[in-house]
């Protein structure tokens, strides 16, 4: 019981600092973006199992040999009176924190997707009054603004693209059928869901290198397995050329979201470096760097080596938790 | 009939259009009109329209707080609380700003980019 709980401890420990460091300065995420996604999956999942994982074990020590035995205990202690004297300060204090943690984790994730929900409702209320249908498809609606505007609003049935009067005299057809195909993307591969884990995951814990390393990878990722499904129809000349007229179009001062940023810290909300305009100034640098030179794709014993990477962390914490249990 | 997404359009168009606030009355009037004047092509929002439906319209309006009601005198008049473009600035301001959780909001072609990167892009551009 000792060890595994100490294994947990320094995997939750790699898992938080050293390795999503290693991995944000990596240049392979950008040939396979598909299986660098599921590497921080499995970062935040087994990163999150094994610090909760941890404090449980430590805490059941001396109750149990192994998980499933320390939890029946506990069980007995809470709901059947049973006496408690076993559990010395330390162990109460490590699953109080493991309690404490599950629950705002949870609770981080649910409130995260409440706020989210109800901001897309408002837009999508406003939406509903001010846009116009567009002639290109279903679920795609103009709105009268002159600046060059694409983007997508994540919603089941009722999900949207918009796009901006702007940006329709701005592109040429082709250059506009890429960036419907790239928003559509970002639709039908559901990475509304990606963003929202890695968003509450983030708000969870603010103060933890993985988390912020991982939203900024996260969504660069999703744009540029949105760019690959783009590709697959438009050229890369037209692709470009459309990333590089809706940004040098919608470019804004760098003063102001020093300024805004000053509002929100006064506000008491505090805005960490590298959100909003640095982290996706970088997000669209590298997406266009990547399609002016392309790199070959991950091999396949490389690409195979990273799944197992991914599997191999989700299972290690879940076999060390669960599987002295089952055989005990 | 028309679905009331479709009314509530109409009601604001009407109302962003017109200066003065409106009683349901007068509403219901100038949508009546207005499928006439289009030949009913534009559905069919004005055709059998009650005011009770006007009615239930605006107080959903109302509850989105996009239109407020003139209380005290009788029948309410209600009008639009800010113009079509400030809402349309409102929309723009939160798909371009840096609200911290935007992103996680909606997913925009491309992020905000700095104006020496835009510059870069501008001289790519050029030479394409």
């Amino acid at each position: 019981m000792f060890w595994t709980s100490y294994f947990l401890a320094v995997l939750a420990i790699v898992l938080a600092w050293p390795v999503p460091i290693l991995l944000s300065r990596a240049h392979w995420p950008a040939r396979d973006p598909f299986t660098a996604m599921l590497l921080w999956q499995a970062i935040g999942l087994a990163g999150g199992l094994s610090m909760i994982g941890a404090m449980l074990v430590y805490g059941l020590e001396p109750v149990g040999d192994n998980l499933i035995a320390g939890l029946r205990a506990l069980a007995g202690m809470v709901f059947q009176n049973a006496p408690t004297t076993a559990l010395g300060f330390w162990h109460l204090f490590a699953l109080s924190a493991a309690a404490l943690l599950t629950a705002h984790l949870v609770f981080t994730l649910l409130l995260t997707y409440y706020k989210i929900e109800r901001q897309r409702r408002r837009h999508r209320e406003l939406l509903a009054l001010l846009a116009s249908p567009s002639t290109d498809g279903t679920g795609t609606v103009v709105i009268n603004h002159d600046s060059p505007v694409a983007y997508c609003l994540p919603g089941g049935a009722r999900s949207v693209t918009v796009l901006s009067d702007g940006l329709m005299a701005a592109l040429e057809p082709a250059e506009l059928r890429a960036v419907l195909i790239h928003e559509n993307a970002h639709l039908n591969q559901r990475h509304h869901l990606l963003l929202w884990a890695f968003a509450a995951w983030r708000q969870a814990l603010p103060w933890l290198p993985t988390t912020r390393l991982a939203q900024e990878a996260v969504n660069s990722l999703i744009e540029m397995l949105a760019d690959d499904v783009a590709l697959k129809t438009e050229s890369k000349a037209t692709l470009i050329k459309a990333i590089a007229i809706v940004a040098s179009g919608s470019a804004v001062p760098q003063a102001a979201p020093a300024i805004g940023r000053g509002e929100l810290a006064g506000q008491g909300l505090q805005l960490p470096d590298g959100a909003g305009g640095s982290g996706s100034a970088s997000t669209t640098a590298s997406r266009v760097s990547r399609l002016l030179s392309p790199r070959a794709p991950l091999p396949a014993p490389l690409r195979a080596a990273v799944l197992a990477v991914c599997v191999l962390l989700l299972a290690m914490p879940t076999a060390l938790l669960i599987v002295p249990g089952l055989l005990g | 009939m028309a679905s009331l997404g479709e009314l509530e359009r109409a009601v604001m168009d009407l109302l962003w259009a017109g200066r003065e606030a409106a009683t349901a009355n007068t509403l219901r009037d100038l949508l009546a009109q207005s499928t006439v004047a289009q030949g009913g092509a534009a559905g069919h929002v004005g055709k059998d329209l009650a005011v009770t439906t006007v009615l239930t319209v605006l107080s959903r309006l109302e509850k989105k707080g996009l239109v407020e009601r003139e209380r005290g005198m009788r029948p309410h008049r209600y009008q639009a609380v800010s113009s079509r473009e400030d809402h349309t600035a409102e929309l723009m301001h939160e798909v371009l700003g840096s609200a911290p959780d935007r992103e996680a909001v909606l997913a925009r072609f491309i992020g905000s980019v700095t104006e020496s990167e835009a510059e870069t892009l501008r001289k790519l551009l050029g030479h394409s």
